[in-house]
């Protein structure tokens, strides 16, 4: 972690039997550097960019390298979430869920154009545009699907990341309790509950501005036969 | 296996059925219509006296603005030979067809689709609940006057961003600043959501009669979404009785991204790079399926050199997908991740060639209508022939080795989630799970495409339908896949990989096509229909791994939970497919 000459600096008093074996660091340091080499991901995959992400972890890229070998079935064990895939309304209340019971830290990747703002199916009636809608994201990684490679990138960027953290800011060292993500709701289309008044004011103004219920325009449609 | 010698000629049931079934007689289409009336006893017969014994699809096609909903079927026989193909149209206002769950127990699953997507209603159907998408989701996102929340226009490419190039936020252009929609004077706070009870409900007074000498429970538990052995987001309600499954119950569409409704607004290209995330495993396969049918509405055929290029990818994919679906079915029976190491080592080294060729591993794009999208690069073939002619085949044995005979394996294997033949043709089981069933269909024999019918192989088939045949049907098809590509590296011309010149805009007359190949997972079908213009009409995906599950639940019955997870993972789903 430190360099040989770093060891043991003039300006602490270390006793003459103990220099060069006794490292110096702040407290900052040590907790980030263990916690950036143990980050366990969580096994959940959602769709192709899955696929990568298991490449990832197999022979040829193997993230256990970076310290992410251990990939966690259960959201209480893990550190970080790689949302690998598309991130549809049907899907969401059960991604937020899980978000909420991991525990601090706990850290989201955005792996693939689909997590990141909806990719290729962002225009699909059942798709989330974008898993930030809902749940913090640390690392947003760009590919459709990103290579094995991207994803180490990605995690990288994470590990930077967590070197930049102090434990005197950490949210999770506040005193008031973490406050859970509310989990949405299937209704005729999607709700976020954080949103209710809002949805209920649009959909009225909807409603006068077009007393009718939209339908599609005739023209432009011809009939098959 | 009914393999009897059909009672009645084609020409005979249709003759008898004269002035009730009516030749369609559009452009570009074929098959019969009939009227819903007689659909159940005409199917009757066509199953019975006829031979077609094989459902292969079911879907609908919304002709709005005319005030009618058609239902179109695609039948075989499990003895080879083209489709017959049955419509029925109904109006639009309140469409109800005849469910044909009772004569074929495969429609159930698309018919729960084409309700969910259409809002077509299958009288008689068992359990006709939304599939796709959630109950009390508001509206049939499939007909044509159905638009979702980013809706910018009818097709694509829209005329914001072409020529013009401007960007358009969708989110700018929605009144809730997000993909949703809501009805009018929606009052989020009076809603309640409609939960799984009644689906809980249903499947314990289904299995509520069962005499034992102890007083037991039955309890109702979930698999999934999120679980490690569903490959993927899928979710499984079982009914338990101590460890033995009484009934179990599919549920999807977590990872439903509309693929048939943004395919419907895409220009026919456009389409092309959508196939690759069906099944995000074998993507070259769903591009072949794809331009077959394309090319069979435009009418024509690619170049030798493309057709071997196309025929070569196929079966690596082939191989690609069953040494992976072994490694992770090695997954679900407890060797965690070992096996599927081994199965990734070969894998990557066929997702070297895909990117090679096409510039991406996974997501290939590779097939153009007429053709393929580039030639080989320069060693491409060299490494191909490296690779089938000695580090797959090798790796193959190393592989049979450690598990065929390997006594774990057979153990949990053996006289596991039994599918009998008949119940396998019954349900449209396809692919490896049919073949397993012992019924050799395999549509490069039965329906040949594509240049299949110059090479030798044998379709691999098993005799006792449980998780063990299905291993070895795919051992012994990826051994057939080396053979093909044996001969194909062998035999390859050189020459154009395109016929005609390569187009942004595929010209595509009006008409119907259903091209179907034999991807590794099953028969995959595309159904298309044009009507001269850029976009296809209807485009609906035959996806063999979501109709191949609802098999799932027969083979399931009476089995131990642990065993459930490997009954998974030997059908052989992705996701992406599934739900599409
Ligand atoms: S970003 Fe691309 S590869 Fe990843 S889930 Fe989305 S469509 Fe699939």
């Amino acid at each position: 972690m430190m360099d040989e000459d770093r060891l043991s600096r003039e300006e602490f008093s270390i006793p003459v039997e103990l220099q060069r074996q006794v490292a110096i660091a702040t407290l900052d340091k040590i907790y980030n550097w263990s916690r950036r080499n143990s980050l366990w991901p969580m096994m959940f995959g959602l769709a192709c960019c899955a696929i990568e992400m298991i490449g990832a972890a197999a022979g040829r890229y193997d993230f256990s390298r970076f310290g992410t070998e251990v990939m966690r079935p259960s959201p209480r064990q893990a550190d970080v979430m790689i949302v690998s895939g598309t991130v549809t309304k049907k899907m969401i209340p059960t991604i937020v869920r899980l978000y909420n019971q991991m525990g601090e830290p706990k850290y989201v990747i955005a792996m693939g154009a689909c997590a990141s703002g909806g990719g290729p199916f962002k225009e699909g009636y059942n798709v989330v545009p974008g898993v930030d809608r809902f749940v913090p994201v640390d690392v947003y990684i760009p590919g459709c699907p990103p290579t094995p490679q991207a994803l180490l990138y990605g995690l990288i960027a994470l590990q930077k990341k967590i070197d930049t953290e102090s434990i005197k800011t950490a949210r999770w060292y506040k005193k008031e309790p973490s406050v859970p993500i509310p989990i949405p709701v299937l209704g005729p289309d999607l709700i976020d509950p954080r949103d209710l008044s809002a949805i209920k004011e649009r959909s009225q103004k909807k409603s006068q501005e077009e007393p009718e219920a939209a339908t599609g325009d005739e023209e432009g449609i011809v009939h098959v036969s | 296996m009914s393999v009897e010698k059909p009672v009645v000629s084609l020409a005979d049931l249709c003759s008898r059925y004269e002035g009730l079934l009516v030749p369609d007689e559009r452009q570009g289409f074929e098959g019969y219509l009939i009227s819903p009336d007689h659909l159940i006893s005409f199917c009757r017969s066509l199953r019975d006296d006829v031979g077609y014994d094989y459902l292969s699809s079911v879907t609908g096609v919304d002709n709005f603005p005319a005030e009618q909903m058609e239902v179109v079927y695609h039948f075989y026989r499990t003895t080879g030979g083209p489709s017959f193909n049955l419509k029925l149209q109904v109006s639009r206002h309140n469409p109800v067809v005849p469910s044909l769950v009772p004569l074929y127990p495969g429609a159930d699953f698309q018919e729960r689709e084409a309700w969910d997507l259409l809002g077509i209603r299958f009288e008689g159907h068992p359990d006709l609940r939304r599939i796709m998408m959630w109950e009390g989701f508001e509206g049939f996102p499939l007909r044509k006057d159905w638009r979702e929340p980013f809706f910018e226009d009818e097709a694509k490419p829209f005329k914001s961003r072409w020529p013009d190039g401007q960007v358009i936020r969708s989110e700018d252009q929605n009144p809730y600043k997000n993909n949703v929609r809501y009805p009018n004077d929606f009052d989020p706070e009076q809603w309640t959501p409609v939960g799984d009870d009644a689906l809980y409900k249903g499947m314990l007074n289904l299995s509520q009669n069962i005499q034992s000498e102890f007083k037991t429970d039955q309890i109702v538990v979930n698999l999934g979404p999120q679980h490690p052995s569903t490959h993927g987001v899928f979710r499984m309600v079982v009914v338990l009785e101590g460890e033995t499954v009484l009934s179990l119950k599919p549920v999807m569409g977590y990872l439903h991204r509309n693929h048939e409704k943004i395919g419907e607004r895409n220009t026919f290209l456009q389409n092309m790079p959508f196939t690759d995330r069906l099944d995000y495993i074998s993507s070259m396969s769903n591009n072949f399926g794809y331009a077959l049918a394309v090319e069979k509405l435009m009418g024509i055929r690619p170049p030798e050199r493309a057709e071997y290029i196309r025929v070569m990818m196929a079966e690596l994919t082939r191989f690609l997908n069953h040494i992976f679906s072994i490694g992770f079915l090695l997954n679900d029976l407890g060797a965690f991740f070992t096996p599927a190491l081994y199965a990734i080592e070969e894998r990557e080294l066929i997702l070297d060639v895909f990117e090679a060729v096409s510039g991406s591993r996974m997501m290939c794009n590779y097939f153009r209508f007429g053709g393929v999208a580039r030639d080989l690069p320069d060693g491409v073939l060299e490494k191909i022939k490296e690779l089938v002619n000695d580090r797959l085949p090798r790796k193959l044995e190393e592989f049979e080795r450690y598990l065929t005979k390997n006594d774990l394996v057979r153990i949990r294997c053996e006289g596991v989630g039994v599918l009998s033949p008949e119940e396998a043709i019954a349900l449209s089981a396809a692919g490896p799970i049919l073949r397993a069933s012992g019924v050799p269909y395999d549509v490069r024999r039965a329906d040949p495409y594509s240049i299949y019918d110059r090479f030798d192989f044998d379709v691999a088939y098993g005799l006792h339908g449980d998780i063990y045949d299905r291993y070895l049907v795919r051992v012994e098809e990826m051994r057939q896949s080396l053979r093909i590509l044996k001969q194909v590296v062998r035999d390859i011309p050189e020459g154009p990989i395109m016929s005609g010149k390569p187009q942004y805009q595929a010209r595509v007359p009006p008409g119907e096509a259903y091209g179907r190949v034999e991807g590794p997972k099953g028969e995959l079908g595309f159904y298309v229909v044009s009507n001269g213009k850029p976009n296809p009409w209807r485009y609906h995906v035959r996806a063999p791994s979501f109709i191949n599950l609802t098999s799932l639940a027969t083979m399931a019955k009476n089995q131990k939970i642990a065993d459930v997870v490997a009954i998974l993972g030997s059908i052989d789903i992705v996701l992406g497919e599934v739900d599409r």
